[in-house]
Order: structure tokens, then sequence, then C-alpha cells
């Protein structure tokens, strides 16, 4: 069954984000402003087909800009195609970075109840898993402490918590097993593998190599807002090294 | 779905109230002491300096300005609804117009508390409230939510767009005060120009409001109109949302 569906997505982002430059630009020479306007986009994701079916763990690879977060928010829904099309039938966990969705001043407690009824939760269901979260998590008295005073690691530690106690159909990881202490990683990396064993379809965007061959059969490489490769991580992988490793040596000359 | 939906408002009502004064010691007094503040320097202005003939003047202001300030608050924070969220619209897909739901939800509730306050002033000037109060109350509630939330929701929107929203609504807002009964009487304005009270969005809210806290008197008239521009509100700034919400995350 498929559960994720691409079939020749474009998507391109506007550069105007809003009127800059002053409205007396715009009025002077509004036939030229326009055009600029226009033409002033940003090309993300230029022809993108793949399929991902149910129970899958898809990497996405690349380097940066290449358009793997793009992709991954057109799966989550909060990005729109421009054309094209994106289909996803699941619950879809978010796409979860460091801390998004936290809030500064309210304690790591606080923020796991609020940010378990965003991420698809009910109340009740919060309060059941409660316990579990603050345990997985590790963070001990930390847990009642404004998230403000939290470092990077322990913040990672939450967000996962929380990801880790969700009931998801899909889910979606952008890069968030690169911060943590090795033993939170490992712990992560298992519970990731917990998820697969259920069935539950993991798609990964990532630059640590070693994740994509410890948790992925199947790694897609978007290079240069094209699939470049799509195809098992045992094939992907070592054309995807040898790629960066020459280009490397050519930008060396 | 729906129970879902009432889950995230509660949630993140609750995080607003308990964000919003964690820094200051005297917290939910100043929601409070803010319409006080105001009615202090008004009377000291309309009344002592200009004369302005109105009976018992400092508790007519105080049910002016109290729900003025649940308007002026809601509207303010507008433009910084969804952009102060960011992070939030760039990760998870939920309706996005909640967070307008939520800031004038916390007004109301800000507003509802300093009702005994009010009370308190009305006995003070020996009136009290009515039995008509149970009827107008949770009625004017709801047109000023709606009101609110619209109001809200629009110019956040538009900010999204149109970042120089923040600074034209800071404006408006100087012009809307003035030109709404809130510091006045409606009949004193003159004949010729009483018509205009009724492009006024708000003024119609605000005498309805202190009809019924100082004179406990449902003035339907007013509440009709008042709907009236609260419907049209909810129209105009649920289809600019409807129109522009599948941008969001990727204009922030």
């Amino acid at each position: 069954m498929t559960v994720v569906e691409f079939k020749n997505v474009y998507k391109s982002y506007p550069l105007y984000h809003h009127i800059t430059g002053g409205i007396k630009n715009l009025v002077f020479n509004l036939p030229k402003a326009l055009k600029e306007m226009k033409k002033m986009k940003f090309q993300a994701l230029e022809d993108i087909s793949f399929k991902i079916k149910k129970g899958e763990c898809v990497a996405f690879i690349g380097r940066n800009g290449a358009g793997k977060s793009t992709t991954l928010g057109l799966i989550a829904q909060v990005l729109k195609e421009n054309s094209g099309k994106v289909t996803v039938s699941g619950r879809i966990s978010p796409l979860l970075e460091l801390g998004g969705g936290f809030h500064p001043e309210l304690t790591g407690l606080e923020n796991i109840k609020l940010n378990g009824i965003l991420l698809g939760l009910t109340r009740e269901q919060v309060q059941k898993k409660l316990n579990d979260i603050v345990e997985f998590s590790e963070l001990g008295d930390f847990i009642n402490h404004p998230i403000r005073t939290y470092s990077s690691g322990m913040l990672a530690r939450l967000g996962f918590s929380v990801i880790a106690h969700l009931d998801p159909e899909i889910l979606l990881v952008d890069e968030v097993l690169a911060v943590g202490d090795a033993k939170f990683q490992e712990k992560c990396l298992s519970k990731m593998k917990e998820f697969k064993e259920q069935g539950v379809t993991i798609i990964l965007v990532t630059h640590s190599i070693s994740d994509v061959k410890n948790l992925c059969s199947r790694a897609i490489w978007i290079d240069n807002h094209r699939v470049r490769m799509d195809d098992g991580v045992e094939k992907v992988i070592p054309e995807y090294i040898e790629f960066f490793d020459i280009s490397e040596i050519q930008s060396k000359k | 779905m729906k129970s879902h939906t009432l889950d995230i408002v509660l949630a993140l009502t609750q995080k607003e109230l308990k964000v919003r004064y964690k820094h200051h010691a005297f917290g939910y007094l100043w929601s409070i002491a803010n319409p006080f503040a105001y009615a202090m320097i008004y009377f000291l202005v309309f009344k002592l300096v200009m004369k302005v003939k109105v009976d018992n003047f400092p508790i007519f202001l105080l049910c002016g300005l109290f729900p003025w300030q649940w308007i002026a608050n809601s509207m303010g924070v507008g433009p910084m609804t969804f952009i102060g969220n960011a992070p939030l619209i760039k990760k998870v897909n939920f309706p996005r117009n909640l967070l307008s739901l939520v800031v004038v939800i916390q007004d109301m509730i800000h507003f509802f508390a300093s009702i005994p306050i009010i009370i308190v002033c009305l006995f003070l000037y020996n009136k009290s409230p009515s039995l008509n109060w149970l009827i107008g109350i949770p009625l004017l509630l709801i047109i000023q939510l709606i009101m609110t939330y619209s109001i809200n929701l629009f110019t956040a929107t538009v900010n999204l767009f149109f970042r120089d929203m923040e600074k034209l609504l800071q404006m408006l807002m100087t012009f809307l005060f003035f030109l709404t009964p809130v510091v006045y009487k409606p009949e004193m304005i003159p004949e010729k120009y009483q018509i205009f009270l009724y492009c006024n969005p708000v003024a119609h809210l605000i005498i309805s409001w202190r009809d019924l806290l100082l004179n406990s008197t449902i003035n339907f008239a007013s509440i009709g109109i008042a709907t009236v521009w609260c419907l049209s509100a909810l129209f105009i700034a649920q289809i600019t949302y409807k129109k522009l919400s599948w941008r969001f995350a990727e204009i922030l």
C-alpha cells in the first residue's frame, strides 16, 4: 500500500517575501516591478516523483539546499505544491526539529503537555503517557524548570521524548539524531527501530551516513532540486560518497 | 477531531495565560490597572480641564474603557499572532486561525475577570447590576469575541504579506479610539455627523456595553448594528484567511 506519493511535483518560493523597496518604487515602475516580482522565484523542487509504501524506512540525502526539507514540508502538508500532486494517507507526525513549538518560559513538563496536544494527542492520552515521556527524557529535576535554561542537547531529548510517545503512521524526522549525547542517540535509534517493527513508515532527512545505513533500506538522493537516485541504501550510499569525494577533489584543484 | 480542536484551544489558552504575566510581579493586576490609569487621565483632561458635562464621569469612563481595552489588546497583538508563532506554523499542520481565537479568548477572560471590579465601582456611585446583565453580558461577550477574533485574524494574516500593517494599525487604533464614544456620549456628536457612528465597526459595541453596565439597559438597536458589523467582519476575515493560509509556512 502506498502511503506517500509524489507525482511530477514542482515547488517554488517567491523571493519577494513582502513588498520591499517601498511603495514608491512599486507605484512609479509598476509594470517593471511586477515583471521582476514574477521572475524572482526560487525553484526548490523540480519534477519530483516517488512512491513510499507502508512500513518502508526511507532516507532523503543530499547537500544543503537541495530541497530535502521542502520535500518533508510537503509531506507534512505545511507547504503546498505549485504543480503536480502530493498524496499522503495516514496520521503524520509533524516535522520535528530542535525545540520547534516549545515555549521557552514554560517548564519541560508544561511543554510536554502542550506539545503532545499540538502534535495530535488528546488531553487524556498526554496525561496517560506523561510519566513515560518524562522517564524517557531522563531530564530529572530539570523537567520542572523553564526550558530556556536547557542546553540544546536537553531540548533535543525533550523533543524526541514527546515524538517517541506519539502514535504516528508516518514518522518524519529532520536531522534530529545529530544532537544529544551518544547514549541518547542510541536510545533514539532503538526507539526508531521499534517504530519500524510496528510497521510505522519512517521518512528521515539526515547527513549522517551511519544513521541511514543503520535504519533505512532505501535512500532517495536529491541533488539540484531533482531526484538523482532512488534505490536501495547499499547502492545509493557508495555513489553518494564517491560523488562527494570527487567534487571535493575538484574543488581543491 | 472536533474534540481535538477543543484540546488545542484549551492547551494554547492555558499556555498564554501562564506566559503573559510570567515576568511581572503584579501580574493580573496590570489588566485592571490599565483602564483605571486611563480613566484617571481622561477624567483629568476632559472633566477638570475641559469641563465636559457628563454625570458620574469616572464610572462612565470605566464602563467604556474596560470593554475597549479588550478590543485594543486583541487588535494590538494581531500583527504578531502568526509571526510570533512561526516555529509552530512551519512544523505542525493544524488550523492556524485557532491562534487568533486563543488570543481573543484570553483577552475575554481578562475582561470577564474585571467585571467584579466594575460592580464594586458601580456600588460606589449608588448603582447596581440588574437581572438584565444575565442576558446582556453573554450576548455581548459573544458578539465582541467574534468581532475581536475577526480583526485579529485579518490583521495577523495581512501582516504576513504586508509587514507595514503593524505600523498602520498603531495609527488606526488611535483614530478608532477617539472616533468611538468611549470618552464621550454618542449624543454629544453633532447631528449631521451622527451617521458616521454607523461606519465605525466597534462604536455600537461600546455603546451597548456601557448602556448595559452603567444603566442596566439592553440596547437592542445598538446590539443589532454591532451584530451586523461583527458578522461582516467575520466574513471578510475568514475569506482573507482561507485565500492565503496555504502560504503561511513558506512566507514565515
